[in-house]
């Protein structure tokens, strides 16, 4: 069960490298939808009891993480008709090595956390704090607005494994909650990336800061 | 006596098989794009060919031009020695020797790019350049791999890391060796395997000028650390060893098949990448074997 989860948690983690090395959007997005579909079925495994909520949880997961979001960014970055080839502030291999870094040091720093014991042997919490990193990277480093968008769900995946520790705990409306939430916000993302084109003729949010009556 | 049995059907092994590979290879290629593709056994016609003509050489070239492959087949032939075979287990095996399989590996590989050196030509210095510059970050990878295999087994030994699963990192690990046997073996995106356009090649560069019987054990060399690699990643992410024999055999074999069809199809949908695209390529691949390395340890604690 355990060496199961650590598996698939290694995976989204080897996901989080693919997303900060590819130059290419549609294989960003797709990174970022993979790693939401192995996090959408994570509770079915991790949790004991099979109830019919955790399933209606993982399924909404996976259908909006999957298929919903993908096709929604998918659909932004056709009709803004963008170069598909981002031009990064932080270049590939110096986000790469930079993620790597921050995934080794979350790696020792949670050896030191107080966790419980059940939780100790595994990789959800130095896994939720790379997530959150690679997240973090690619809304800094990158200037398109629709890699800061995969940047923001990767954090958003990061800070849904940390939910995970506390799954027993957390009522699943919670988890329902954030998730249309998500679904709302890439969708105003979408129409605000078509505003974006249209207004400047580009995707660069450099732009954006120059902004005058 | 079982020892003996044993070593003969190792070497028989080595010797026959491998150069199976890239005819499997192509086939996929071909049967994907729709062809009939060239005969499934050509590399042993092409080898049988060669062994009967003779050798060119330049008049710069010294008898290492001859010498090299020698060596470079040698130690290959020697490095598998130290791949057990699912149960049946390695023919040398000792505390640390994964490190002289590395070592091995990078001697092959010195020894193909001296043979190019030799020949004085500077385009085939051009490709040398490339093959030794992919390798530093290929060998850091295989390297970082078979660390983490270490971690995960608790061992030092060939044998005794290849044995069981990967545990944690499996997936990983998968994707990085997988990554590496393409690298290491001149596969699509990083080479392609069918030209012999100067700006694009690797490999085939550096065994331009070779011609009869050492171009005939190059040939057989580069099928046997294709090989090499396959059951490499085959016995690093299944648990081969510690299946009875005939599971283990046939495990082995089916992934090996599985891993050659892996690469055809590879092949068959990937350009080729751009030269400076490749060290990220390489990088991602070092990355995600040391993030196995991190999972074993890690996760190896519960």
């Amino acid at each position: 069960m355990n060496s199961m989860l650590n598996n698939l948690i290694a995976l989204a983690i080897g996901l989080n490298l693919i997303a900060l090395g590819t130059s290419r959007i549609p294989s960003l997005i797709r990174a970022m939808s993979v790693q939401g579909v192995i996090l959408g079925i994570m509770p079915v495994i991790m949790d004991h009891h099979l109830d019919w909520r955790v399933i209606a949880i993982a399924i909404a997961t996976v259908g909006v993480k999957g298929v919903a979001i993908p096709h929604m960014l998918n659909r932004a970055m056709r009709s803004a008709n963008i170069d598909r080839d981002m031009e990064p502030l932080i270049g590939y291999v110096p986000s790469l090595l930079l993620g790597a870094a921050g995934t080794i040091a979350v790696m020792v720093l949670s050896r030191y956390l107080p966790l419980l014991p059940h939780h100790s042997g595994s990789l959800l919490v130095p896994g939720a704090l790379a997530s959150v990193l690679t997240g973090f990277i690619l809304l800094i480093g990158r200037t398109k607005a629709i890699s800061q968008v995969c940047g923001y769900l990767i954090l958003e995946n990061g800070i849904y494994l940390f939910g995970l520790l506390l799954l027993e705990s957390t009522p699943l409306m919670v988890e329902a909650g954030i998730l249309l939430d998500l679904t709302v916000a890439v969708f105003v993302i979408g129409i605000i990336v078509d505003r974006i084109q249209r207004e400047f003729d580009s995707l660069d949010t450099r732009k954006l800061t120059a902004l005058r009556e | 006596m079982q020892t003996i049995v044993h070593s003969i059907l190792h070497i028989g092994f080595w010797l026959l098989v491998p150069p199976l590979l890239p005819g499997v290879i192509n086939k996929v290629k071909a049967w994907v794009a729709g062809r009939r593709g060239p005969p499934l056994f050509l590399l042993y016609y092409d080898l049988a060919r060669l062994l009967r003509k003779h050798v060119v050489m330049s008049e710069t070239a010294s008898p290492g031009f001859i010498l090299a492959p020698v060596i470079g087949w040698t130690a290959l032939g020697l490095a598998t020695a130290f791949i057990p075979f699912g149960s049946a287990g390695a023919l040398i095996c000792f505390k640390g020797d994964f490190i002289l399989f590395i070592y091995l590996l990078a001697l092959s590989r010195f020894c193909t790019v001296w043979a190019a050196m030799e020949t004085g030509s500077a385009f085939e210095g051009m490709g040398s350049a490339r093959e030794v510059g992919f390798a530093v970050l290929a060998e850091a990878a295989l390297i970082t791999a078979l660390l983490s295999l270490c971690v995960q087994s608790g061992s030092l030994s060939m044998e005794a890391i290849l044995s069981p699963s990967a545990g944690t990192g499996t997936l990983l690990l998968a994707a990085g060796l997988f990554t590496i046997l393409l690298s290491e073996n001149c596969r699509v995106p990083f080479d392609d395997p069918n030209t012999h356009l100067e700006l694009t090649m690797i490999h085939e560069v550096m065994v331009l000028d070779h011609s009869g019987p050492p171009l005939a054990i190059i040939l057989h060399g580069a099928s046997v650390k294709l090989m090499l690699f396959s059951v490499l990643l085959v016995q690093a992410v299944l648990p081969v060893g510690t299946q009875s024999p005939a599971v283990s055999t046939s495990l082995l074999l089916g992934g090996t098949a599985v891993v050659t069809l892996a690469i055809g199809i590879t092949e068959s949908l990937m350009a080729r990448f751009a030269f400076n695209r490749v060290p990220l390529l390489l990088t991602t691949a070092f990355l995600l074997c040391l993030f196995a390395l991190l999972a074993a340890w890690r996760g190896g604690v519960a």
